[in-house]
């Protein structure tokens, strides 16, 4: 267990390593931040002047190793366009974000895994016929176009919820939430709406395929003959079986969401990290894209870490061995 | 004397997009109390279909169309769903073939076993490990307390046949149907499990129908024999009966091919051809393709019981020896 967590953990530095190799070179690519930055007019001398003051005279690979100095002091650098720290300002939009995407992994699992269930249970029901037709739409319907029709519906022609941004927040244990508000909440609810359906269409069709598999299984004819109700069998001996496949996608869905809740964010003017990391990519913002998506990597490896943990909880027969 | 179970003109049928196949077509037998019955044929015989009819486990497409299964006296057909339910792994229970699957690898084997337990009497968790712990010791499984802790993976396959053999006994079933349930065992253990089963019957008194397609393993455990064929019984008759003296070509043809009773460096006898399929029988005896001593009347007329002490569904049985 411990040498798992050791192997896991040196993985984890690796990967982050060459991503922000990757990142960085990637970055360069793209562009000049100073052309963006700089007023057009401005003199050859303050161009030049401006371009040392963020070290962009220096070659590539002294950048590269200043910015990786910075990181090891905690430093993640200043952003460009806000002239803050990068990492107060992810922290500044990370709660949004969080808060956002809670609510939308529940209404996906919440819906998806019963609906899935159900129409593994009763593959040929016309109720379980409607629930994969729905969930082709939820995984097939851009997420754009779906969230301007609700916000046409809810908040255009109904007037009943806000089109965008994020509400009223409150203090909530140690820190400020929208959810700890009921202003806060009809401002989250339709893009977490919008946010999850692409995630229940996914949970519903996964859930259903290992139900119909498992329906056939033989430990279910056992359990039959031993006389248990179906529900039983259901909730005590498939749900577990069934839910290896379910937490792996659960949990990279997660990941991504949290990361890249782009689309959602911008069409409801969500003040979250997705949004941060698009206006960085427009604007050039090389500190800030750097250090989030080193971030985002250290995301995805922890969550991976918590699935295969779940793994080892959920399947006896699963043993964690250190590097693999 | 009331049969432990009593099967009567048993059909079962499954749709297909053509015509309905019958699986198991009139079938009729009945096991006393303490007694074994091997009911034996080929894959595709309809046997472990008549298993799981009697125990109301079959699933569409399938049907029972005709028969009675009397359990106790009890038609187990004229109950509901849920009456069904509680007769399952209660007065009628099960042991299927296949040891690896049959049991939920993510479940410890104390907790399958209390669920069981607890499906059919109220009690505590504790009460029914208790319970589970003692049936355990029953079939001969040795630390048995430490059995319930594991799961199924860290057992070895007998072992876990007998887990679910015990998961089987556990409310004293009055039948208790076995699927093939030491085909996948080594022959070692194989052997001693049959003779654990054959012991189990005559302590608990439970009627034990033995399906195989193994006639050496019944030949060893059963009482009595039914040989099927193409979803009906073809030959009956007690174990001595059918083996010392077969009287059905195709019990015949069963019985000269196991090695075992074979006499060594000659060519082991074969039956020819294969099991017809059910949508596609011949006309007549569904044998006579295959059949040694058929003649004209085999092509059109499907042969009777002829009752001559024993039963034997042939228009040219062999003679009594």
């Amino acid at each position: 267990m411990f040498g798992y967590l050791v192997g896991r953990l040196s993985q984890a530095v690796v990967v982050v390593f060459a991503m922000s190799v990757i990142v960085f070179v990637g970055v360069y690519a793209i562009g000049n931040p100073i052309d963006v930055m700089i007023d057009p007019g401005a003199t050859a001398e303050i161009r030049e002047n401006l371009i040392r003051q963020y070290g962009l005279d220096q070659p590539l690979w002294r950048q590269y190793f200043t910015f990786v100095g910075n990181v090891f002091q905690g430093d993640l650098g200043q952003s460009m366009v806000y002239n803050i720290s990068v990492t107060s300002l992810v922290f500044s939009r990370l709660p949004a974000t969080l808060e956002l995407v809670l609510v939308s992994v529940t209404i996906a699992a919440v819906v998806g895994i019963p609906a899935g269930l159900y129409a593994g249970y009763r593959p040929n029901s016309i109720g379980a016929k409607l629930i994969m037709a729905l969930s082709v739409l939820g995984f097939s319907v851009p997420t754009f176009w779906i969230g301007m029709l609700l916000i046409m519906a809810f908040a255009v022609e109904l007037g009943w919820l806000p089109s965008g941004g994020r509400g009223e927040v409150a203090e909530f244990l140690w820190f400020k939430t929208s959810l700890a508000t009921s202003n806060g909440w009809s401002h989250v609810i339709m893009p977490a709406i919008n946010l999850s359906l692409f995630k229940m269409g996914l949970l519903i069709r996964l859930t259903r395929a290992g139900m119909v598999e498992a329906m056939g299984a033989e430990y279910v004819r056992f359990a039959r003959a031993q006389g248990l109700p179906d529900r039983q069998i259901v909730f005590s001996h498939i749900l577990r079986n069934i839910s290896i496949p379910v937490i792996t996608v659960f949990g990279l869905e997660l990941g991504s969401t949290l990361a890249f809740a782009v689309v959602t964010e911008t069409v409801f003017n969500w003040p979250g990290v997705g949004k941060l990391i698009i206006d960085s990519i427009l604007q050039l913002d090389r500190p800030v894209m750097v250090s989030y998506l080193v971030m985002v990597v250290i995301l995805f490896v922890l969550i991976n870490l918590i699935v295969d943990l779940i793994y080892a909880r959920l399947d006896p027969r699963v043993r964690l061995k250190g590097g693999s | 004397m009331t049969a432990a179970l009593d099967v009567q003109g048993l059909t079962t049928r499954f749709a297909t997009r053509g015509d309905p196949v019958t699986a198991v077509n009139d079938v009729s037998f009945s096991v006393q109390k303490g007694r074994i019955l091997g009911l034996v044929g080929e894959s595709g015989s309809g046997k472990s279909v008549t298993g799981f009819s009697v125990m109301g486990l079959i699933d569409a497409p399938g049907e029972i169309s005709a028969g009675k299964v009397l359990v106790d006296g009890n038609d187990l057909r004229a109950l509901s769903d849920e009456d069904m339910r509680k007769m399952r792994g209660n007065k009628v229970a099960m042991v299927f073939q296949d040891p690896m699957m049959t049991l939920n690898p993510v479940l410890r084997v104390g907790d399958q076993m209390a669920m069981a337990v607890r499906v059919h009497r109220k009690m505590s968790k504790t009460a029914a490990l208790e319970e589970s712990r003692a049936a355990l010791e029953a079939v001969g499984i040795p630390s048995p307390e430490e059995r319930l802790q594991a799961y199924p993976h860290q057992l070895s396959g007998g072992m876990r046949q007998r887990v679910a053999i015990a998961m089987a006994l556990l409310h004293s079933p009055s039948v208790i149907i076995a699927d093939e349930a030491t085909t996948a065992l080594d022959v070692s253990i194989q052997g001693q499990i049959l003779a654990e089963v054959r012991d189990l019957a005559d302590t608990t008194g439970a009627a034990i129908v033995w399906i195989t397609h193994d006639l050496a393993v019944v030949s060893s455990l059963a009482d009595d024999i039914c040989v099927m064929y193409a979803g009906k019984i073809v030959e009956r008759g007690t174990a001595q009966q059918v083996i010392d003296h077969p009287r059905h070509p195709y019990t015949k043809g069963l019985l000269d091919s196991i090695p075992a009773l074979h006499e060594p460096g000659k060519h082991l006898p074969q039956i020819p051809g294969s099991t017809p399929q059910l949508s596609r029988l011949p006309q007549g005896c569904p044998f006579r393709p295959r059949c040694p001593r058929a003649s004209d009347i085999c092509k059109t007329v499907p042969p009777a019981d002829t009752v001559d002490g024993q039963t034997v569904l042939c228009h040219h049985p062999l003679e009594r020896t």
